[in-house]
C-alpha cells in the first residue's frame, strides 16, 4: 500500500475545504475525506496483516524512501511497524469523530466565531501532521509533522474555544514549543553522534557511546513529554483542553497527545536504549506521580471538561509507566493504553461537548437528571466513564491490565511499590467517575428547562457509535491489537536487551 | 572587454538604469505612474539576467571578484529590491520625489553589489560607504515628519562613527600586513595583538551594520521613524548584503584567526538574539516590532556563520532568501495598512481578520515563517542554521537558541492573537488592495510556502560553491 496516500488525503482535503463556497460542501467534503482516511486506515491494517501472515519479517512494511535534503542526510522515508498502524487507525476514527461532532458548529456556543471553513480547514491540517508524523522515519521530516500542529492548535483554541482561551492558547503553544525546542537539540546530537543521518532505522543500527546516551535522551523523553503531559510538564493539558473546543479537545487528547507519547518510546526509548536505562526510574516515579496526582486533582474538579482533562493526566501516566518499566508485555500495554485512551477520551470531550451545547454549562453541581432529556447521549457517557474505570470488557480495561502485568515483571521492590501505588489509582478513579456520571445523568431533574432538550442528532450518535465500536473491539477481542503490537515492542525489547 | 560586461553585468546594469533615471530627471521628467513601471520592469529584467551569463573571475588586479555564489547572493538582492518597489507602490506612487527615491536606492544597490564582490579592503570600504549614505538620504524621505529626520540623523551618524572604527581598523591591518587585498591577507595574519585589535574594529563596523548588540541601538528608531519601503530595504537587503560579505571575509580572509571570532561569534549570537527577544515582545509600533525581531533574525543567521563550514555558507544563503520572502511580507502587509489608514500599532490590529483576510493569513503565514514554524520555509532555514551551528558540537549554543525559539514565538504569537482573536470595535475597515501590491504579497506567501519543500534551491545553493 502506497503511504503518501495518508498524506494525501487529509491534504487534499483541506484544500478543497478552503475552495469550497459554502457550509454544506465543507460539512460534505471533510466527511467524505475523514471517510476516505478511515478507509485507507483500515485498507492499510487489512495489508499489514496480510504481509504479516504471509511471513514477512521486515521491520517496517511499506517502505519508501525520496531525497528532500539529500546533502543533509533528509529524506522523505516512509514506512509502518504495527505501533504505526494502531496509531493511523486511532487518528482516522478521531478524524471522523471529531468532523461528525462539529457538524453544526455554527449553531454551536463555539461557532460564534464563524469561519467554519476555516475550522475544519485547521482540524484537517491537525490530522494531516499527525499521519505524517506516524509514517516518518526520519527524525526530520518526523519533527517538521509534529511541529505542523502547532499553528492549528493555536488558533483552533484562541478563536473558537471557551473560557480563558487565550490565556490556554498561548499557554499550549508555547510549552510545546519548549517541548520542540528539547527535541531539536536532542535530534541534532543524535544527527551528529551517529555520522550525519536522521534515519530512524540507520540510527537504531549505530552504536551509540552510553554517555552521549544518557546525555540526549532527557532532551528527547522530556521533549516528548511534554506534548503528552509528563508531570510535571502537563500544566497546558487541563487549561488547554478545557478551553479547546470540542473537536479540538477530541484532537488534542485523542491523537496530539499520542504524538508524544510515540515519540518517546519510538525516538528516545528505541534509539537510546542506555538512556532508557539510566532513566528508567526517574521516568516510573514521574509517571506513578502523575497516575496519582491526576486521579487526586480529578476528584477537586467541578467542570466536567476540567475532570476529563485530569483524569488524562492520570491515564496518560499509564502509558509512561508502562515505557519506564522497560518490559516487552510493559511496553506493549503502554501502547494498547494509548490507543485506547486516545478513543475513551475522544468519546469522553464529544460527550461533554453534546451536553455542554444543549445545557450550555459544563459544571457538574448545576446537571441533574439528564438521563431522561437526553438518554442517548447519557448512556454513551455511562459507556465511557466505565471505560474509564477499567470495566472487563472495554479497552481501558485490557490496557491497564497488560501495563500491571508488565510492570509486576520486575520483581523488585521499587518495582511493585510503583505498580501498587498506580494501580490504586483505580479507586480513586472509580470514585470520581462515578460521582459525576451520578450528578449529571442521574438523580432528580435540577433544571426544569432541562426537560426541553434534544437528544443527540444523527452526526452525534454516529460519531459516538464508532468510538464505541473501536472501544468494544478492543475491550471484547483484544488479540488483533496485541498482534500487532507485540511483535513491534518485541523489537524495542530487542534494542534495549542490545542485541 | 566581453569579460568585463558578463562579470560585471549586474554593477553595470544596475548603473545603467541609474543613469537612465537621472536622464528622464533632467529631462522632461514622467508621471509617477509611468515611471513606477518602467523602474519595475527594469528592475525584473535585472533580475532575470542575474541567472544568465554567470562567470568566475577577478577584474581589477583582483580589486573585484565574482563567483557563482556571489552572482545568487546578488539576484536575492535584485529580487528583494523588486518586490519592495511592488509592495510599497501605493507609497511610492505618492511620493514627489520617486526618481530621487530610485536613484538613491539603486546606488546603495550597487554599493551593496561592489561590496559582496569586493577582493581588497580599499574597494570594500568605499562600497559600503557607497552602500550607506543614500540609505540615510532615503531614511529622510518622509519629509513633513520629524521622526523621519531624527532616523535619518540617527543613521548618519552611527555610520559615520562606524566606518570611522572600520578604517582604524583596516589601517592597522595595512600597518601590520604591509596588504589589503583578501588574497595575500590571510597568509600574512599571525594574530599579533595589534591584528586582532584591528580585527575587532573590522568585526565592530560589520555589527554597526548588522546591528549585532550591542552595537544595535540606532535600529529601532531608524525603522521606526524611515518610511516602511526605507525600513523594509534596510532590514532585508541592507542586512542580506552585510551578513554576505561578513561571512565570506570570516571565511577566507580571517581563518587564521579562527579561534578569534569564533568566541566573538557565539557570545555575540548569543546576546543579539536575547537582546532583539526580549525588547520586541514589549513593541508597541509594529515596524520598532519588527526591527527588534530582525535583531534576534541575525542572531540566528551569526548562529550559522559561527560553523565555519559549506553547510554554513549554504544555510546562511538559503535563510536570508527565505527571510526576503518572510520579512517583505510582513512590512508589505505593514506598509498597506499604514498606507491607507495611517495604523501603524499593534493593538490597531485588533479585529483585521474579519475585515482582510487575505492580509491576515499573509502576515500569520510570514510571522510564523519568522518563527521558525512548519510547513513555512522559516522552518527548515532556522533549523539548518542551527545544525550548521551543531556542527561545531556547540550543544549549549544551539540550546540557547532554540530557547531563544519559544521566545520569538511569544511576541510573533501577540500580532496572530490580535490579528485573529481578539475583538475590536472599530477594526480597520476593508482596504482596497493594488494589483501590483497582491501580485506581491501572493508571490512572498508562495515563497514562504514553497522554498521549505523545493529542497532544490538549497541544494542549488550548495552546488554554487
Amino acid at each position: 500500500m502506497n503511504l503518501l496516500l495518508l498524506i494525501g488525503a487529509p491534504l487534499l482535503t483541506a484544500v478543497a475545504v478552503l475552495l469550497s463556497r459554502n457550509q454544506q460542501q465543507v460539512r460534505w467534503i471533510s466527511l467524505a475525506g475523514s471517510v476516505v482516511q478511515l478507509g485507507l486506515a483500515v485498507a492499510l491494517l487489512l495489508a499489514f496483516r496480510q504481509e504479516t501472515a504471509a511471513g514477512n519479517t521486515e521491520q517496517v512494511f511499506f517502505e519508501m524512501n525520496y531525497p528532500l535534503f539529500s546533502s543533509l542526510g533528509i529524506n522523505f522515508h516512509f514506512g509502518v511497524d504495527g505501533i504505526s498502524v494502531a496509531m493511523i487507525l486511532l487518528t482516522s476514527f478521531v478524524v471522523i469523530a471529531g468532523v461528525l461532532v462539529s457538524w453544526n458548529i455554527e449553531n454551536l456556543p463555539a461557532g460564534k466565531a464563524g469561519m467554519t471553513k476555516e475550522f475544519y480547514f485547521l482540524l484537517l491540517l491537525l490530522a494531516l501532521g499527525a499521519y505524517g508524523f506516524f509514517i516518518s522515519l526520519d527524525l526530520f521530516i518526523l519533527f517538521f509533522f509534529l511541529e505542523i500542529s502547532v499553528i492549528p492548535k493555536y488558533l483552533l483554541i484562541g478563536i473558537w474555544g471557551s473560557g480563558k482561551k487565550e490565556y490556554s492558547a498561548n499557554k499550549l503553544a508555547l510549552m510545546l514549543m519548549g517541548g520542540s525546542a528539547l527535541i531539536l537539540v536532542g535530534m541534532l546530537g543524535l544527527y551528529f553522534t551517529a555520522g550525519h543521518s536522521f534515519d530512524i532505522l540507520t540510527l537504531s543500527q549505530t552504536a551509540i557511546p552510553a554517555e552521549t546516551q544518557h546525555l540526549l535522551f532527557p532532551f528527547l523523553f522530556l521533549g516528548f513529554g511534554v506534548f503528552t503531559a509528563l508531570f510535571p510538564l502537563h500544566t497546558w493539558v487541563p487549561d488547554g483542553h478545557s478551553s479547546a473546543p470540542t473537536a479540538g479537545s477530541m484532537f488534542l487528547a485523542g491523537i496530539s497527545m499520542k504524538l508524544g507519547g510515540y515519540g518517546c518510546l519510538r525516538v528516545a526509548t528505541y534509539l537510546l536504549p542506555e538512556g532508557a536505562k539510566q532513566y528508567a526510574d526517574i521516568i516510573i516515579i514521574l509517571s506513578a506521580i502523575a497516575i496519582l496526582y491526576g486521579a487526586f486533582a480529578t476528584m477537586m474538579q467541578k467542570d466536567l471538561k476540567y475532570i476529563n482533562a485530569y483524569s488524562s493526566v492520570s491515564h496518560v501516566g499509564f502509558s509512561l509507566l508502562g515505557i519506564g518499566m522497560l518490559t516487552q508485555t510493559a511496553i506493549t500495554g503502554a501502547l494498547m493504553q494509548m490507543v485506547s485512551h486516545g478513543l475513551m477520551t475522544a468519546l469522553f470531550f464529544a460527550v461533554i461537548g453534546m451536553i455542554y451545547d444543549r445545557t450550555h454549562t459544563r459544571m457538574v453541581n448545576e446537571m441533574g437528571g439528564l438521563m431522561k432529556p437526553l438518554p442517548f447521549i447519557s448512556t454513551i457517557f455511562f459507556i465511557v466513564g466505565l471505560c474509564s474505570l477499567g470495566l472487563p470488557g472495554l479497552s481501558g480495561f485490557v490496557a491497564e491490565m497488560t501495563v500491571f502485568m508488565g510492570s509486576w515483571q520486575n520483581d523488585d521492590a521499587f518495582h511493585r511499590i510503583a505498580t501498587i501505588a498506580a494501580a490504586m489509582s483505580i479507586v480513586v478513579t472509580a470514585v470520581y467517575i462515578l460521582r459525576a456520571i451520578g450528578q449529571t445523568a442521574m438523580g432528580p431533574v435540577k433544571n426544569e428547562s432541562f426537560l426541553q432538550l434534544k437528544d443527540a442528532g444523527w452526526n452525534e450518535k454516529l460519531a459516538a457509535i464508532i468510538l464505541v465500536a473501536g472501544i468494544l473491539a478492543i475491550g471484547i477481542a483484544p488479540g488483533w491489537l496485541n498482534d500487532l503490537l507485540r511483535p513491534a515492542a518485541e523489537e524495542i525489547m530487542n534494542r534495549i536487551a542490545g542485541k | 572587454m566581453n569579460e568585463l560586461l558578463t562579470l560585471m553585468k549586474s554593477e553595470l546594469l544596475v548603473t545603467a538604469i541609474i543613469f537612465l533615471l537621472l536622464f528622464i530627471k533632467i529631462g522632461k521628467g514622467l508621471k509617477n505612474e509611468s515611471l513606477l513601471s518602467l523602474v519595475q520592469v527594469l528592475l525584473l529584467v535585472n533580475f532575470v539576467l542575474g541567472f544568465f551569463f554567470n562567470g568566475e573571475g577577478n577584474l581589477f588586479g583582483d580589486m573585484f571578484t565574482t563567483t557563482p555564489l556571489i552572482a545568487f547572493q546578488k539576484s536575492i538582492l535584485n529580487l528583494a529590491v523588486y518586490l519592495i518597489s511592488l509592495l510599497c507602490a501605493d507609497w511610492l506612487k505618492k511620493t514627489q520625489h520617486l526618481a530621487e527615491f530610485f536613484l538613491l536606492m539603486l546606488s546603495a544597490l550597487l554599493g551593496m553589489f561592489l561590496m559582496i564582490s569586493s577582493g581588497n579592503l580599499l574597494i570594500f570600504y568605499l562600497s559600503l560607504e557607497l552602500a550607506t549614505i543614500p540609505v540615510a538620504a532615503m531614511a529622510n524621505f518622509d519629509l513633513d515628519k520629524k521622526r523621519s529626520s531624527e532616523g535619518a540623523m540617527k543613521m548618519i551618524l552611527s555610520s559615520a562613527f562606524s566606518s570611522g572604527i572600520l578604517l582604524f581598523g583596516i589601517s592597522l591591518l595595512y600597518g601590520t600586513t604591509g596588504t589589503v587585498s583578501f588574497s595575500e591577507l590571510p597568509g600574512l595574519l599571525d594574530g599579533s595583538p595589534l591584528q586582532v585589535l584591528a580585527f575587532v574594529f573590522l568585526f565592530t563596523a560589520f555589527a554597526f551594520k548588522l546591528s549585532i548588540v550591542p552595537f544595535h541601538l540606532w535600529t529601532a528608531d531608524v525603522y521606526e521613524g524611515s518610511p516602511i519601503a526605507v525600513t523594509a530595504f534596510l532590514s532585508v537587503v541592507s542586512k542580506g548584503a552585510v551578513a554576505f560579505i561578513f561571512m565570506a571575509t570570516l571565511f577566507k580572509v580571517f581563518q587564521p584567526m579562527l579561534a578569534t571570532w569564533y568566541i566573538m561569534l557565539v557570545i555575540l549570537a548569543v546576546a543579539t538574539m536575547l537582546i532583539g527577544n526580549l525588547f520586541a515582545l514589549r513593541q508597541q509600533n509594529i515596524k520598532r516590532f519588527l526591527a527588534f525581531s530582525s535583531i534576534a533574525q541575525v542572531g540566528f543567521i551569526l548562529a550559522g556563520i559561527s560553523s565555519n563550514a559549506v553547510i554554513g555558507t549554504t544555510s546562511v544563503v538559503y535563510f536570508v532568501l527565505i527571510y526576503v520572502f518572510s520579512n517583505l511580507a510582513s512590512f508589505g502587509v505593514a506598509a498597506v495598512i499604514s498606507e491607507n489608514t495611517g495604523k501603524e500599532n499593534i493593538d490597531d490590529y485588533k479585529g483585521l481578520y474579519k475585515t482582510n483576510p487575505f492580509l491576515s493569513w499573509i502576515l500569520a503565514l510570514a510571522l510564523f515563517s519568522l518563527a521558525g514554524i512548519p510547513p513555512t520555509a522559516g522552518f527548515f532555514g532556522k533549523l539548518f542554521l542551527l545544525t550548521a551551528a551543531g556542527s561545531t558540537a556547540a550543544y549549549w549554543f544551539i540550546t540557547v537558541a532554540a530557547l531563544n525559539m519559544i521566545i520569538s514565538l511569544f511576541y510573533y504569537l501577540r500580532v496572530v492573537r490580535a490579528v485573529f482573536m481578539d475583538k475590536n470595535e472599530q477594526p480597520i475597515e476593508k482596504i482596497k488592495i493594488s494589483a501590483s501590491v497582491k501580485m506581491a504579497l501572493l508571490i512572498c506567501g508562495a515563497g514562504i510556502v514553497l522554498l521549505g519543500l523545493l529542497s532544490w534551491v538549497f541544494e542549488h545553493i550548495e552546488s554554487l560553491q
